[in-house]
């Protein structure tokens, strides 16, 4: 077990470039359990891509990343970026970290229940009745019990992006990260997977959040991060950031985007 | 044409149509089950894996059917070595021969379609299944073949018509095809245009109920399409 001052997750020093384009120019973060750490920035300053460095869907130039004192092992290939060097501590790690994604990616051709069920009963092991016991208290719990047999081709994106929440959820992950997970959707259904997120906030999950839905990461957010240009601008409370923040270009994107 | 010539004809010709659909059920399956590692090995990004398929897939898509027939059928008994060894009397017989090369030859298109397919399955459904923590196998056997087995339905319903029409070649080694026992036939009644209007009628409907078979999987196999949208105007 690793002692209290281990944050559960730990990124050090993420540079990645595109093209000799310079995205992420050295960011860093540490959440430790029950953090809630919004990431904000307009859209090109790295916010996904930070993100996805962490689990590694996107490879860094440089950087490092722990997940409760275990480092991802990585090595450097023939572009010089960094890669995992071992794919079985890779995917164990990764199940311990969950990922919603902006465009919710679900599996067209299972159901909502197959969906939740198929991660647990493959990486974890379970078998399929205690995978579907699990995933049913799970997807009562993001209101989706009436649609457990549904296909995602027949849900609105709203209920496909709980149905995503739940299938991560399922798999009892230390950390979630969500990249803009309302982005895609219509207006109107956002609220219902904000108030997902906002529950699973409240009961003292790790989250980072990448989001614009700005009054939403100030009410759930315990600590704000701000990127501009690959770098983090400013971090801090989220009162901080957001009400009286030092850096000018702050200031500037909260004028413009609370109203 | 009178009925009795006619009437005369159906029962062999059915016996030949029997024949035609053993080699292409045959060559349908065999042909799929070694397309799946052809097509895996096709996509790797290791270059010596790859390579096995692209040789195979341009020398059996580079040359007729009817070649590759004639090479299993005439050209593998001039071994003393094939003749002597266990395969022989596999070798030996027509029909065997017509089976491996239909499967053979099916095997290189349905890689192709499987392959196309393989990289058609949209990467965010790949990543998903990455971000969850799945292995690289487990990824394929969850996510990735499902997903492309049900994309390349239509292009391998496609490709089993095309070899139902292809084994017409099975005649040229003697066997007694559809095809085979038309061409018998009608140098016995003297009427080719009754005998393959017959046999072509025979090929017809046999291509109806595959057309509707593979419409059937389809629609099993996609429970999540929705009604087919009427394009109006």
């Amino acid at each position: 077990m690793p002692d209290d001052n281990t944050p559960l997750l730990k990124v050090e020093d993420i540079h990645k470039s595109f093209g000799g384009q310079d995205v992420l120019k050295g960011i860093s973060v540490n959440a430790n359990r029950g953090d809630v750490i919004s990431i904000l920035g307009s859209s090109g300053s790295g916010k996904s891509t930070f993100l996805r460095c962490i689990n590694y869907l996107e490879h860094p130039d440089i950087g490092r990343v722990s997940i409760a004192g275990e480092e991802i092992r990585t090595k450097k290939d023939k572009s010089g970026s960094l890669v995992p060097a071992d794919p079985k501590q890779l995917a164990r790690l990764r199940a311990r970290i969950g990922f919603v994604f902006q465009s919710f990616n679900l599996w067209p051709h299972l159901n909502v229940l197959q969906n939740v069920i198929e991660a647990p009963m493959q990486v974890l092991k379970l078998s399929r009745k205690d995978a579907t016991e699990r995933a049913e208290v799970i997807l009562a719990r993001v209101g989706l019990a009436d649609r457990m047999h549904h296909f995602p081709a027949h849900l609105s994106g709203g209920q496909q992006q709980r149905a995503a929440i739940a299938r991560t959820l399922a798999m009892e992950p230390e950390v979630i990260l969500f990249d803009e997970p309302t982005s895609a959707l219509d207006p109107e259904l956002v609220s219902e997977v904000l108030a997902v997120i906002g529950s699973l906030a409240e009961e003292g999950r790790t989250m980072l959040i990448v989001t614009h839905e700005m009054g939403f990461a100030r009410e759930v957010s315990t600590w704000t991060m701000f990127l501009h240009q690959g770098k983090v601008e400013e971090q801090g409370p989220p009162d901080k950031i957001f009400k009286n923040a030092d850096s000018e270009r702050v200031r500037q994107f909260m004028a413009s985007h609370l109203h | 044409m009178t009925w009795v010539a006619f009437l005369e004809m159906l029962p062999k010709l059915a016996s030949g149509a029997v024949l035609t659909l053993e080699l292409l059920f045959l060559s349908a399956c065999v042909g799929l089950f070694l397309a799946v590692p052809l097509a895996l090995a096709r996509v790797s990004k290791r270059w010596w894996l790859s390579l096995i398929p692209r040789t195979y897939i341009f020398f059996f898509r580079g040359t007729p059917l009817l070649v590759q027939l004639f090479l299993v059928y005439y050209g593998l008994g001039q071994f003393e070595a094939v003749r002597e060894s266990f395969v022989w009397p596999v070798l030996r017989d027509a029909f065997w021969c017509a089976a491996i090369t239909f499967s053979l030859h099916t095997a290189a298109y349905i890689s192709e379609i499987l392959r196309g397919a393989i990289q058609a399955v949209p990467v965010g459904e790949i990543e998903a299944a990455r971000a969850i923590g799945m292995r690289f196998h487990q990824v394929y056997i969850s996510v990735i073949l499902p997903r492309a087995f049900r994309m390349a339905l239509p292009a391998y319903g496609n490709e089993i018509i095309l070899m139902l029409k292809a084994s017409a070649l099975a005649s040229t080694i003697t066997l007694m095809d559809l095809t085979g026992t038309a061409k018998t036939i009608s140098s016995i009644n003297y009427m080719p245009v009754e005998t393959f209007v017959t046999a072509g009628a025979f090929y017809l409907a046999i291509t109806y109920v595959l057309t509707h078979v593979i419409r059937f999987l389809e629609r099993h196999l996609h429970p999540d399409r929705k009604e087919p949208v009427m394009i109006v105007g």
